[in-house]
């Protein structure tokens, strides 16, 4: 009976700190989430006269997809990437972040590209706008101009299946 | 073995000397800003390298955000200015230093409230063995007549028997 009270805070440590261990603290919560898409006018990648703004998307729902091509893990979710392009849900918008065009140019050359547009963030300035810490980061944003959802980190087979599409479903539906 | 003692001495001293990565020389309008930029980077978080400041960060990310502090101050930005940029884009966690605020008011004033929790507890064992050692009257009646006795030795014995 005396240990009763130190065992039990034991226990509720062990519980708290397990718990602790199932969260990935490289994935900060993105206070954007349900906050317009912060405002850009980026150089189109392969059309750099043309400016692409979050304004000319207003009224549909659209994927932005965070990638350059010194990003490793952005060549693993590449094919994930490309699927969702194929399925046509939505405009995949890539923002080709901290990148030389060239070397961009190059990447979408020899993978394919799944982008309709990709837009150019040569220092970084918009990246920090919508708050990217971890190329490659996927947003979802809505037709009334919201960020809906964010996922940082490459995109997998698991999370496209689980979260991304449902996602573009409900706001499509 | 130890023939290259010295050298290897000198080369590990030295390696603290590479851990310092702010290197941009930036240029400020006065002192204060100075003191609010060197303030800024010490406090905000890099996301990269989590557990790292802006100040100590080698990231890119770290290196563009210490380039944001530093044109916001220069264009008359406040450094709370500053911090409320950072927090909309980066969130809470980009705080070394978390505002008070709801959500953070546990952590503020928890080990407060801990560390009183552990007073009260302590006051009350204090409390509860002074209880246990306070005679009650009829006990210190017997001890004032046992030490009044000059010579007890004799009847020790047969008042031990009478407990």
């Amino acid at each position: 009976m005396r240990f009763a009270i130190p065992l039990g805070l034991f226990v509720l440590m062990v519980g708290l700190l397990g718990f602790g261990l199932t969260l990935d603290p490289k994935k900060v919560p993105s206070p954007l989430i349900d906050k317009p898409a912060p405002a850009f006018s980026l150089s189109v990648l392969h059309q750099p006269e043309l400016k692409l703004s979050q304004k000319d998307m207003l009224g549909q729902v659209w994927v932005m997809n965070v990638w350059a091509s010194w990003c490793v893990s952005c060549r693993a979710e590449h094919a994930i990437i490309t699927q969702l392009a194929k399925q046509n849900l939505t405009p995949v918008i890539g923002l080709n972040y901290k990148d030389q065009p060239n070397d961009a140019k190059a990447w979408l050359q020899q993978f394919g590209n799944p982008y309709l547009a990709s837009i150019v963030d040569l220092d970084g300035r918009v990246g920090i706008d919508w708050g990217v810490y971890g190329v490659p980061e996927t947003f979802i944003i809505g037709r009334d101009g919201l960020i809906k959802y964010k996922h940082i980190g490459p995109v997998t087979q698991e999370s496209l299946d689980a979260e991304v599409i449902p996602m573009l479903k409900q706001l499509l539906g | 073995m130890f023939k290259y003692f010295r050298l290897i001495l000198v080369c590990v001293l030295l390696l603290p000397g590479l851990a310092s990565a702010a290197i941009e020389a930036y240029e400020f309008k006065d002192a204060q800003m100075e003191d609010d930029y060197n303030q800024l980077i010490n406090e905000l978080r890099c996301l990269v390298c989590q557990n790292q400041n802006l100040s100590g960060s080698d990231a890119d990310l770290a290196r563009d955000l210490r380039r944001q502090t530093h044109e916001m101050l220069m264009q008359g930005n406040n450094p709370d200015q500053v911090v409320e940029y950072m927090v909309a884009r980066y969130g809470d966690f980009v705080l070394y230093r978390p505002q008070f605020q709801r959500n953070t008011l546990l952590l503020w004033i928890g080990p407060f409230f801990l560390a009183l929790i552990a007073l009260w507890l302590v006051i009350r064992k204090i409390r509860r063995q002074q209880e246990l050692v306070k005679p009650d009257d009829s006990t210190m009646q017997r001890a004032k007549e046992l030490l009044a006795d000059p010579l007890p030795s004799d009847d020790l014995p047969s008042k031990k028997r009478d407990n």
